[in-house]
């Protein structure tokens, strides 16, 4: 299945990714042969195969709702390109 | 002999009988490192200072008769996708330059407790998604056999390093190979435990329904040494198993009498190398020759492991990687205006191509009209493929196959061939899908001195087992005393 330029910029923008003009063309030809390889799977019959999610799990994974300690602030932010007194700090989104 | 040379188990008893220090042992690596890395560059980042700490600790506790552990004072590596608290931490990709993690993976604390200097950060393929190592945003790393040549991915700086001997063993993840494969290529042993038998607690996450830690070391002793320390449950990871841990080294040395060992047929393609496909019959030979009965199996599906695997894992990494966004941690563009385009410019600076392409491809699978076709479709075909082993293991106690069908490839033959390059993973990543442990052992050499690997697969939590039938070939013959030939 061959992609279109447009579905490669239609997918960027879903995955938040800014794509240069030769990515975007390198993206559609190396997907597309990705997407033809994968293509196989369409000739099993899977219609009475459950879908695996997990390899492993059988049992419920919530633990008891109580609180915890968790990590300080200043640690949590201590990775953070800017920040603003106990807060992250981000670009202005409303006008 | 240098010190370097040993084993794990081998220094361990030095480090018991008092003839050689933790800190001695620390300081030969941080020599060898030295002398070898800049040819090998399995290396991102070396902590020596907090090695060296910590093997004057662990040689403090040998001095009272209190070691932590059978491996304590044995130095080891981590592969830079593990969180150690302090320690800079990037999983191979620009995107997480700087930064320094706030905790400690749990099996990170494992080793601390077991009394493990941790030498440094191993490179590898960036958020292991690769099977050469070209993909780290950094440097690729060497094969310490031939240094023209990829040591296997994505914990390819791990097996450089261990097979280079800068550090006595290390650990790796194995998301669809990524133990096996750069240990088949560097003459060392490497193991993908059952899914849930480590903890994936601080482990940055590629795929999460696949990815599993484990050990990469010289010999198979080593392997079940370095497992007994880092398989727990852990309560901080909710997929972790709450199984007993077996006592791994027990059971080592039984042998393979009157073991049936299946040999899945479809494990040996058209296309293979002839002269790893030879390595491989001679091994198979071999047990045969020590009382196991060799089996001919199918699994029948395995044709489509490769399409199956190359959904799933880019669908739950586009999911995983979303966490990138430029606001908490890592990388963050400058000058964008707006939230949205901070996203798309921090993402589109910080990872590198194959990251993105599995982004891409993850994201289309996923998105709105494609998600049945595609991503649903591929867990449907997960459950025969699991189906495939489940039938196998009714009539044999474990799978015995080649690893990969070629020997170590040139760096940069692959490169601009994603699809090619996928192609190595053909009989590794079936494992992962089944959620079953995986065993690499070195089971000989190409004419041109390049080392070939045996797979050895088993049933969930049959770790010992594993471990038992790749010793038993280990015994008769000692390919790991065979030592990588790079010199300064």
């Amino acid at each position: 299945m061959a992609l279109t330029l447009e579905q490669v910029r239609h997918v960027a923008t879903l995955a938040r990714l800014a794509l240069t003009p030769e990515e975007e063309q390198r993206m559609a030809t190396q997907l597309s042969a990705v997407l033809d390889a994968v293509a196989q799977l369409q000739t099993l019959d899977v219609g009475d195969v459950a879908p695996t999610s997990h390899a492993t799990l059988t049992a419920s994974l919530l633990r008891e709702d109580v609180t915890r300690p968790s990590l300080p602030p200043e640690k949590v932010l201590a990775n953070a390109p800017a920040k603003s007194g106990t807060s992250f700090a981000v670009p202005k989104i409303i006008e | 002999m240098q010190l370097t040379d040993l084993t794990m188990l081998e220094l361990a008893r030095k480090l018991d009988a008092g003839e050689v220090s933790s800190v001695e042992a620390t300081c030969a690596c941080l020599a060898r490192i030295q002398q070898v890395d800049p040819r090998i560059r399995a290396f991102l980042r070396v902590d020596e200072q907090g090695a060296l700490a910590s093997a004057e600790a662990s040689d403090a506790r040998r001095r009272a008769g209190t070691p932590a552990s059978p491996l304590d004072g044995v130095p080891v590596g981590l592969k830079d996708l593990f969180l150690t608290e302090g320690v800079e931490t990037t999983a191979g990709s620009r995107v997480l330059e700087g930064f320094v993690p706030p905790l400690d993976a749990t099996v990170v604390r494992l080793l601390k407790e077991a009394g493990l200097p941790l030498v440094g950060k191993l490179n590898l393929d960036e958020f292991a998604m690769g099977s050469s190592n070209e993909s780290s945003a950094y440097h690729p790393t060497h094969n310490p056999w031939d240094v023209t040549r990829t040591p296997g991915g994505s914990s390819g700086g791990s097996a450089a390093a261990v097979a280079a001997r800068e550090v006595f063993g290390a650990l790796g993840t194995d998301t669809g190979g990524s133990i096996r494969q750069p240990a088949a290529f560097t003459n060392t042993v490497g193991l993908k435990p059952t899914y849930g038998r480590v903890s994936r607690y601080g482990v940055i996450a590629y795929a999460s329904s696949l990815d599993q830690p484990g050990p990469m070391t010289r010999t198979v002793s080593d392997a079940a040494a370095l497992l007994q320390v880092i398989a727990r449950h852990d309560p901080l990871d909710a997929t972790s198993a709450p199984a007993k841990t077996p006592d791994y080294s027990a059971e080592l040395e039984g042998g393979v009498r009157g073991l049936r060992l299946g040999v899945p047929r479809e494990y040996f393609a058209e296309g293979m190398d002839p002269e790893v496909e030879a390595a491989v019959r001679a091994a198979l030979a071999e047990y045969e020759r020590l009382g196991a009965t060799l089996v001919d199996v199918s699994l029948p599906h395995t044709q489509y492991a490769l399409a199956t695997y190359y959904l799933i894992a880019p669908a739950e990494a586009s999911s995983n990687l979303a966490r990138y966004d430029g606001i908490r941690y890592g990388l963050r563009a400058k000058d964008a205006r707006g939230l949205k385009e901070l996203y798309a410019q921090t993402r589109e600076r910080g990872f590198g191509p194959e990251v993105k392409r599995r982004i891409m491809l993850g994201t289309y699978a996923l998105s709105a009209g494609y998600y049945d076709a595609y991503y649903l479709r591929a867990q449907k075909v997960r459950t025969l493929i699991r189906e495939d082993f489940t039938q196998a293991f009714k009539g044999v106690d474990a799978l015995v196959a080649p690893i990969s069908p070629v020997a170590p490839f040139k760096l940069g033959e692959k490169v601009d061939d994603p699809l090619s390059m996928y192609l190595m993973d053909v009989y590794t990543l079936p494992c992962n899908l089944a959620g079953i442990p995986g065993l690499s052992v070195p089971c000989g050499f190409t004419k041109a001195g390049l080392p070939v690997g045996l797979q050895v697969l088993g049933r969930a939590f049959d770790e010992a087992l594993l471990l038992r039938i790749a010793r038993a070939f280990e015994r008769e013959h000692d390919f790991f005393r065979r030592l990588a030939p790079v010199e300064a």
